[in-house]
């Protein structure tokens, strides 16, 4: 299957492309110091069979050595064949330990007590499910956990609060969409998890685009001129960014702003935790 | 003149571990026969400190810094340390240290506070930049932000530096299709103000990663014609050794007497006048 289409995609928003081994690198050396030196040789990640959670595993590899990461791949009973089959691709393909822990007991035990819960509900519980699986993991590998959220869903607030969010450490949430398909060409992710429509997969055909209402090629472009450039909205329209598509992507970036931060503490002290007790996670490391 | 780049990767707020690293690598500048060393800014402490700015600070004649200022016999050391004053100020500082002793102290006076960067929430903001004499030559420091501002480097080439040492920690980001943003920027930075003034720039750079932050290394040397003579590799620990001809400041200021032509007596004047139009005089 061909990639030209990234290609073209790149060679029109030629801002978006990467210095590909130079990103890699950063990413990768990063990630293997940020790990070690809180004590740490292995990591875990959850591999849903999509392209963020395959680029987060194909650098973890890079960095620490197919032997040292740990690929867990979590389906629900209504979780496309489709991308099992892609996770274990991508499995095969790196030589990473797996296992798979089916969540279909755990979710339709919960939810007999409720069986009218919306999608809605049902995806956050299993996106939070999933993180608790890895967590548990985790502490019985001494594996970090390695997130897999992109940049554009961080802004969107496309995932679950402690759930698809939560991670010791991320290396690809400073990228757009469209650069972690350029990274994850390069790193070798199979071609068929490149090429397919990102979803969240909780139901039938759900695809994140169609759920959204835009591409993310032009999310990512726009993204790129608000966020990076500190464009107006005159110089926006100038661009041919249409309102529809600046005020949506506005109202989710301001909406889900509380994905993004700690919880709130309502402040009594001179010294509050998250506002003026000021110290990074690497105290001391 | 064999100097020395001490690209070093900083515990953060780790001051025995880092007294350690520095060590090892005076020690093995000084089998390699090194005379001047250089480490990148608040090499002793780490950067993006924050609470941490507080617990670390050292007064000048404090055993930590003192460590170091004792190893500078038969190697002159520049170093970083969050410099604690009698009047309690702490300050972004670069000690350079030679027979010993404490020669000169340059404190940080252009403190980045935009962006990822909150330094003027902790330190003082140093007054002074001037150049001081050694053993080799007139020297300058500067740290980091310093010389982004060109006023800087300029008024140490007319205070006679003929080396301007620049102690820096330098994020990586903005990267692009060809390469690093600030990478670019710094090497331009470098070359352009060398060549401007007809002086070497010995630029150490950290590398290293804070909570997700990495700091590239890539540390840079670069002669009075504006040529690169080394530079260190990216992302990895390395002392970087060159050797440096003082006599070079002669020629290149003979071929371009920028230096000579400089009207200070216009600056002034205009700078003065200028003062005074923004204060509304």
């Amino acid at each position: 299957m061909s990639t030209q289409w990234l290609t073209d995609q790149l060679t029109e928003a030629p801002y978006l492309s990467l210095n590909e081994e130079l990103t890699t690198q950063i990413l990768t050396t990063a990630l293997h110091e940020e790990v070690n030196k809180v004590g740490f040789r292995r990591v875990i990640l959850g591999l849903s069979g999509g392209i963020d959670s395959a680029l987060s595993l194909y650098l973890a590899v890079r960095a620490f050595g197919a032997e040292n990461v740990i690929a867990v791949r979590m389906p629900y009973k209504q979780s496309s064949q489709n991308s099992l089959d892609d996770a274990e691709e991508a499995i095969l393909d790196t030589g990473v330990k797996s296992l798979t822990v089916d969540i279909t007991p755990q979710i339709d035990a919960y939810f007999e007590r409720f069986p009218d819960a919306s999608p809605l509900r049902r995806g956050n519980k299993m996106a939070r499910e999933r993180m608790t699986i890895l967590y548990d993991l985790s502490a019985h590998y001494e594996a970090l956990v390695v997130g897999t959220s992109n940049r554009t869903e961080l802004l969107l607030g496309y995932g679950t609060q402690y759930g698809d969010s939560a991670s010791a450490i991320n290396p690809i949430g400073d990228l757009y969409k469209t650069q972690v398909r350029q990274l994850s060409r390069y790193v070798g992710v199979p071609n068929s998890i490149l090429s397919k429509s990102p979803s969240a997969d909780l139901w039938e055909n759900q695809t994140d685009e169609g759920e959204i209402g835009f591409s993310y090629f032009d999310m990512d472009r726009v993204f790129y001129h608000m966020l990076d450039l500190k464009w107006d909205r005159r110089a926006l329209h100038k661009q041919g960014f249409s309102d529809t598509l600046i005020d949506a992507v506005n109202r989710r970036i301001i909406r889900n702003q509380f994905k993004r931060v700690m919880p709130v503490i309502l402040k009594v002290s001179n010294r509050t935790v998250g506002i003026d007790f000021r110290y990074l996670r690497d105290w001391g490391m | 003149m064999k100097v020395a780049l001490a690209q070093i990767r900083p515990h953060l707020g780790n001051v025995a571990k880092n007294i350690e690293i520095h060590k090892q690598m005076i020690k093995q500048a000084k089998e390699e026969g090194v005379e001047l060393l250089i480490f990148p800014e608040l090499s002793l402490m780490g950067y993006n400190l924050l609470d941490l700015t507080y617990d670390v600070a050292c007064t000048m004649d404090s055993e930590e810094v003192q460590e170091i200022v004792s190893e500078s016999k038969g190697i002159d050391i520049a170093f970083g340390i969050v410099e604690r004053s009698p009047d309690h100020i702490l300050y972004n500082s670069a000690i350079y240290a030679s027979y010993g002793s404490v020669q000169s102290v340059h404190r940080k006076v252009y403190l980045p506070t935009y962006g990822m960067f909150d330094e003027a929430r902790y330190f003082g903001r140093g007054e002074k930049i001037r150049a001081f004499d050694t053993r080799f030559g007139r020297v300058g420091m500067l740290i980091c932000e310093d010389m982004w501002h060109p006023s800087a480097p300029y008024l140490l080439a007319q205070d006679r530096a003929e080396l301007l040492i620049v102690l820096a920690n330098s994020p990586a980001r903005g990267v692009h299709a060809k390469g690093l943003g600030t990478q670019d920027s710094w090497d331009l930075i470098l070359t352009s103000q060398a060549q401007f003034y007809g002086m070497f720039i010995a630029c150490t750079q950290r590398v290293g990663t804070e909570d997700g932050v990495t700091f590239f290394g890539n540390s840079t040397a670069v002669d009075p014609f504006g040529d690169t003579l080394v530079h260190g590799p990216l992302f990895e620990e390395s002392l970087v050794t060159f050797d440096l001809d003082l006599d070079m400041v002669r020629r290149a200021r003979f071929t371009t007497p920028i230096l000579r032509d400089e009207n200070t007596d216009l600056v002034i004047r205009e700078l003065t006048r200028i003062q005074q139009h923004r204060r509304g005089e």
